[in-house]
């Protein structure tokens, strides 16, 4: 038994403190050599909050009323996937990217004939979490800067998909007419982030395309990219995709540094 | 026009319309190909294949090629590398034949290392699908693959770890902080390893330097790697940035590697400009592959192969190019390719065989997505599994949380718990300086310091009060 081992068995790590300085779970001690108890717990707890927001079903109508809350002026349509399913979606990503045929109908009847600028997803995705909490605060900041922006956006009718993966908005966007889509997705969710939302603007939406057509924005949540961020970022993409008539590879976001500077202005303690 | 192939069991005859739909079938089931469309249709039409299978001559894949010779690169570097010679002695074997050769006392670390150069990544597939789990253990464990650049990597006894000090902002102090937490628990022995969050050269140029002077300043017998790619290396190599290993995801098509984006002759290019840099002290192996199981579906590049097949072709590139270190990063990829547990352990067994028995020295992420029905335990079991059957290394990550992937692999107190359970040791170079710097007060029984070494208590010291997030 080494003499720094207490009597109860964990020996703390010295350079616990570093943790001031990442969320990687350092320092963590050890019994033995292995996690402490109470570090063991807390990776199960996240670890089970995680798998919650991949099984949990989205309450789909909880969404709508938030999101009617934002008044778009539009209709709110209700959509599902060929994934039947959350067991049929997690095996085959082909089917979460395709419409049901009654969701297709629904489309079919309330098209726009005239296109439209832009059809909104909220699509489940892997994280319900993601969908309910931070759409609706997303959304309300983005259609503020639409409708503030100098030139006129005029919107498709809102969807929301369940067991829906990034490629259902292809569909969906050629069903409602639209010259863009911007699909609002829950990311898979990590062992410190269950609630990550992606945001996904394909220009000229239309079954069939990869996402080299597209333009994404990950981590969107309160602890991660900010609501306010986002909505800038994701307007500016619009703006730029509207004003070269593409997305995807060849429509960089030059918002983003080419090198991101250490935030916290310590250098490499280790050398340094 | 594919040749097919029969079985008859019984009064039955089954028919398999070709090489490729055989080997599908005869594959233990998993998610990616019932995705694709070529799993069996049954239990015992899976294991008829599996009869087919063993039956089949092993020449029979020099002759009948599963990606056609003149559309497929890899299909031509598998064929013109072939080594009739060393063929020569298991040349008259079937596949069950050959599963019976490896397990026997015939196949010593001395007769498959002899013989490897006349085995083709098909051949190994093929044997693989017919052997069970402990059958995939006890053959890799005879297998010897080592490779050097700063230590001394694969040795019997011996386990080591890539320190995977990943960063969601690639924030140095954070990266920085890993990085020590991982080397005081005895890890990092295999690589230093980061996957940027940014992807250009710029920051790839950063992370090189930060690493480089980690290891210069406490001289680690370590080597480092941005998980960049290949393109972006060469162009870090040419702008003079301190490059110990060159990064590439790989897959076994050619057109997988397309959507890749580089070709053989881009690996070729970038192996000769890392080791012109000679900064290797024992040793020159400067390649650092990642593979994996459903990356030629995922890309459209499979030919109507099974997944497995697919993942062993890769490891024809891997060898070509004399790495230092392969892994396959079994259960990233999601429940559609291995959906559960226990698939992803069968995948994981089946890719360090096959990796060994070509020469390849195999590591594997042992890993899981928060979406796939898998969870510490399943970890646990593929770990024990892999080092009982001589895994060349493993991942160390604080607390088995990857914040920038988002995903789990092993931690740092993982590597520990396997070395103590198996007896295994890091690289001979590292275990000698975990000793040296007093990380570990007994080495040989897997033990820490209780304290904080002399050499790191000083850096510590400088940090602010208070920290700075």
């Amino acid at each position: 038994m080494s003499d720094a081992t207490p009597t109860h068995g964990v020996t703390d790590n010295p350079w616990h403190r570093l943790r001031e300085f990442t969320d990687a779970r350092i320092g963590l001690g050890r019994a033995g050599t292995s996690l402490p108890t109470r570090r063991s717990l807390e990776f199960q707890l996240a670890h089970a909050r995680a798998q919650d927001a991949v099984h949990l079903p989205l309450d789909v109508e909880a969404l709508r009323c938030a999101l009617d809350g934002l008044e778009t002026g539009q209709p709110i349509h209700r959509l599902h996937s060929r994934a039947a399913d959350r067991e049929t979606y997690l095996q085959r990503p082909d089917w979460g990217r395709r419409l049901d045929a009654a969701s297709r109908e629904r489309l079919a009847d309330d098209a726009p004939r005239p296109p439209v600028d832009l059809a909104i997803a909220v699509v489940d995705g892997l994280s319900s979490l993601a969908v309910q909490q931070n759409a609706p605060p997303f959304l309300e900041g983005l259609m503020r800067r639409l409708a503030e922006d100098d030139q006129d956006w005029s919107l498709a009718p809102l969807t929301v998909v369940e067991q829906g993966r990034v490629a259902i908005g292809d569909e969906i966007g050629e069903c409602l007419n639209a010259r863009a889509v911007l699909v609002l997705i829950g990311e898979r969710p990590g062992l410190s982030s269950p609630d990550s939302l992606g945001l996904y603007l394909t220009w000229g939406p239309r079954v069939g395309l990869n996402d080299a057509a597209r333009n994404c924005i990950s981590n969107v949540r309160p602890a991660g990219f900010v609501f306010e961020e986002a909505s800038r970022r994701q307007m500016y993409l619009l703006r730029e995709a509207r004003a070269r008539g593409l997305s995807g590879v060849q429509l960089k976001d030059r918002t983003q540094d080419d090198v991101i500077e250490s935030s916290g202005g310590v250098r490499n303690f280790l050398t340094s | 026009m594919a040749k097919a192939y029969h079985h008859t069991l019984g009064n039955r005859r089954y028919h398999f319309a070709s090489l490729a739909e055989l080997m599908a079938k005869a594959t233990p089931a998993r998610s990616g190909d019932r995705l694709a469309g070529v799993i069996a249709d049954s239990a015992e039409q899976r294991v008829v294949a599996q009869m087919a299978l063993a039956e089949l001559p092993l020449t029979t894949f020099l002759e009948d090629h599963l990606v056609p010779y003149g559309e497929d690169e890899i299909t031509r570097l598998i064929i013109d590398s072939h080594d009739a010679a060393a063929f020569a002695p298991i040349r008259h074997l079937t596949v069950g034949d050959f599963r019976n050769w490896l397990l026997s006392d015939l196949a010593t670390p001395e007769t498959i290392t002899r013989v490897r150069a006349g085995i083709t990544p098909e051949m190994a597939a093929a044997v693989s699908k017919i052997m069970r789990n402990q059958d995939l253990i006890l053959v890799a464990r005879k297998c010897r693959v080592t490779t050097a650049f700063r230590n001394t990597i694969g040795l019997p006894g011996r386990l080591s770890t890539r320190l995977q000090p990943n960063h969601p902002t690639d924030d140095v102090t954070g990266i920085a902080a890993s990085i020590l937490d991982g080397l005081l628990y005895g890890n990092g022995d295999a690589v230093i390893g980061i996957n940027p969050a940014t992807d250009n050269v710029a920051q790839s140029i950063k992370l090189m330097t930060l690493m480089d002077e980690v290891i210069q300043t406490y001289r680690i017998p370590t080597q480092s790697c941005v998980l960049t790619h290949v393109t972006n290396t060469l162009e870090a190599i040419e702008q003079g940035a301190p490059v110990d290993l060159v990064f590439q995801s790989i897959g076994g098509t050619q057109a997988t590697n397309e959507s890749f984006g580089f070709d053989l002759a881009t690996l070729g290019e970038a192996r000769d400009a890392a080791r012109s840099l000679k900064r290797g002290t024992v040793g020159d192996n400067v390649m650092y592959f990642e593979t994996g199981q459903g990356s030629s579906l995922s890309a459209n590049a499979h030919h109507g192969l099974d997944q497995q097949t697919c993942e062993a072709r890769a490891y024809a590139v891997a060898r070509h190019f004399e790495p230092l270190l392969v892994n396959t990063v079994v259960g990233f990829i999601g429940p559609e390719y291995l959906f559960d547990g226990k698939q992803i352990i069968r995948a994981g067994l089946e890719d360090h065989f096959c990796a060994k028995l070509l020469g390849v020295p195999m590591g594997c992420d042992i890993c899981y997505t928060n979406h796939a029905d898998a969870d510490q335990n399943d970890m646990d079991n593929l770990l024990t599994l892999l080092g009982a059957a001589g895994c060349t290394f493993i991942m160390g990550i604080p607390g088995s949380d990857d914040i920038m992937l988002n995903y789990q692999t092993t931690s740092f107190h993982d590597a520990l718990y396997a070395r103590r359970v198996l007896d295994l040791s890091p690289s001979p170079e590292f275990e000698k300086w975990l000793d040296e710097m007093a990380i570990f007060e007994d080495v040989a029984r897997h033990r820490p310091s209780g304290r904080l070494p002399e050499a790191f208590a000083r850096p510590l010291s400088r940090l602010p009060e208070g920290g700075v997030r």
